[in-house]
């Protein structure tokens, strides 16, 4: 009979007696969400091959990426993309230092809502600072205060940024209503369905999903009554939240690289390194 | 039959170490059988609780292979058998002896959590009505069979030993049984954020993938306990119409 030593109370970092490969998933979205940070970082900061008409060969697509959504005003120096809500950079905005590009000052919506994401939370807590590095492996630090103190306690603003989340929503729906428009030449628009578009339109599809299965919208459509039968759009609306909610994760993860795609294929299209496929 | 090997922790709070035993292993047979087998022909002195043999009783949680699992429900044949297999016992409670935990603390908890208290009843015969649609997120929750798997895999007790100030997911699915009952009148949402600690949870959802009855706690149970908590602690424009409303 052999013996072999047991450590008792608190293990150190990464030791566990489980045998599966636990490091993989954490792996997984460190990888995942460090890749689309960086790309989105990059594309922030690009401040360009935002809008695909910009380029001669898709100068009939009228394509804005989800990166530069809503677009305040264009990137000075570029054509106007027909997009922007000011013609040029406001008075008020103009402190702003040039390399500030116009997604900079919107992308605090979509970010924050993903950053308090209670999906999101639990797995960059694990991936990102191992609190744990995985369900029964040592942690790092001893200390832990959890989302009950400063700074974690804010993460419950999660429900303001659902509202934006929902905002953003309609924007991104108008903008797959003008990737519905080509221009044909001579001044006038002609309907029409390119690659683009669907690329967009289910962009808008996946992010749908994301927010209307997101924890706060569930408890806001009756999730948080004692009886659910009365809740405000109704029991029928309260389920289907919930259904969305079952597999919120697949959906965080699907809008999150529809997000990143959608804005790869506009960026290629308004740098005039790809062709859009016109459908019809 | 084939043999396959099996390290068990024996031992006490004092402490104790993984014992190496060979056993007969068979088709159909769970990790307990083979517990049992070693405590038929090789240690008769070793402590193990169990009860049901079928996944009900909540009474034979240990870890297998380092995970947080039911011994009655943990088929060999999901197990690879070439390497040792380890059964420890339960890590986030004081050890009795072997493979026997002191649970009791999980006992003492339960009895601070507020209970029950019904509206008057809706009919002179002293019943109620309910709509099974709102009873039913209640009935997932009592479903549990109290093998504390949850309290064991949880990092904030297993890892931080907050068993003072955080009452641990078994708990938090029994408030939300309480506090999201239709006839419930209590309110619960204070000692939620204060005395039971819903605030140390950060979600990483251990407890769920761990529990042997599929109750999906953190999503159904404790994450709309903390929305609860925003409503009344954390939510401005929420206590700004409360405060316009003369609530408090
Ligand atoms: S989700 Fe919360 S309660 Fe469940 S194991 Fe993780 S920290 Fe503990
Ligand atoms: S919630 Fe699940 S894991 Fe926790 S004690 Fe109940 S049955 Fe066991
Ligand atoms: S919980 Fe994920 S978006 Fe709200
Ligand atoms: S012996 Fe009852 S649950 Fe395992």
């Amino acid at each position: 009979m052999s013996q072999a030593a047991l450590p008792l109370k608190q293990r150190g970092w990464g030791q566990t007696m489980r045998r599966d490969a636990w490091w993989v998933q954490p792996l997984a979205v460190f990888l995942g969400l460090a890749a689309f940070l960086v790309y989105a970082n990059f594309r922030v900061f690009e401040g360009a091959h935002y809008y695909s008409g910009h380029s001669e060969r898709n100068a009939a697509t009228n394509y804005l990426t989800p990166f530069y959504s809503p677009l305040l005003f264009d990137v000075p120096g570029v054509r106007p993309s027909g997009h922007a809500w000011w013609s040029e950079k406001p008075a008020l905005l103009a402190w702003l230092p040039g390399w500030v590009s116009p997604a900079a000052l919107i992308l605090i919506f979509p970010a924050g809502f993903r950053f308090t994401c209670y999906y999101y939370r639990g797995a960059y807590y694990k991936a990102f600072w191992a609190d744990p590095p995985s369900c029964a492996v040592g942690e790092p630090r001893k200390g832990y205060r959890g989302e009950n103190s400063l700074p974690l306690i804010l993460q419950n603003v999660h429900r303001y940024f659902l509202l934006f989340a929902v905002l953003f929503l309609f924007i991104l729906s108008y903008d797959v209503w003008h990737a519905l428009w080509f221009k044909d030449g001579a001044g006038g628009y002609r309907f029409g369905v390119g690659l683009g578009t669907l690329i967009l339109a289910t962009n808008v599809v996946l992010l749908t999903g994301y927010t209307f299965g997101c924890h706060s919208m569930r408890h806001l459509m009756g999730g948080g009554r004692d009886c659910v039968t009365k809740a405000p759009l109704g029991h029928g609306f309260y389920e289907c939240v919930s259904c969305l909610n079952r597999r919120h994760m697949l959906w965080a993860w699907l809008s999150l690289f529809s997000v990143a795609f959608s804005d790869v294929y506009v960026r290629m299209l308004a740098a005039g390194v790809w062709a859009d496929w016109r459908i019809f | 039959m084939a043999t396959a090997t099996f390290q068990v922790w024996r031992g006490d709070e004092a402490g104790g170490s993984l014992r190496e035993y060979k056993a007969e292993v068979g088709e159909g047979m769970v990790v307990l059988d083979v517990i049992h087998q070693i405590q038929a022909t090789q240690a008769p002195d070793m402590a193990v609780r169990w009860n049901c043999k079928a996944g009900k009783c909540g009474s034979c949680s240990a870890e297998i292979n380092g995970r947080p699992r039911l011994m009655c429900m943990t088929r060999l044949s999901t197990l690879d058998l070439t390497q040792p297999v380890t059964v420890e016992p339960m890590q986030a409670f004081p050890k009795v002896k072997d493979l026997v935990t002191d649970v009791s603390w999980n006992f003492r908890v339960k009895r601070q959590i507020k209970p029950f208290r019904p509206r008057t009843p809706d009919a002179p015969d002293g019943t109620w009505r309910i709509d099974q649609k709102d009873v039913e997120r209640v009935q997932e929750f009592r479903k549990c069979i109290e093998c504390f798997l949850c309290q064991d895999v949880c990092h904030v007790l297993r890892e931080h030993h907050k068993h003072d100030q955080f009452i641990g997911p078994r708990f938090l699915v029994y408030a939300a049984a309480l506090e999201m009952h239709p006839l419930d009148t209590e309110n619960r949402v204070e000692e939620l954020r204060k005395a039971h600690g819903v605030g140390f949870c950060n979600i990483t959802k251990c407890c769920t993938a761990v529990c042997p009855e599929e109750i999906k706690i953190t999503d159904n149970a404790i994450i709309p306990l903390k929305e609860r908590v925003v409503d009344e602690y954390y939510d401005p424009i929420k206590m700004f119409f409360r405060f316009l409303g003369g609530r408090k």
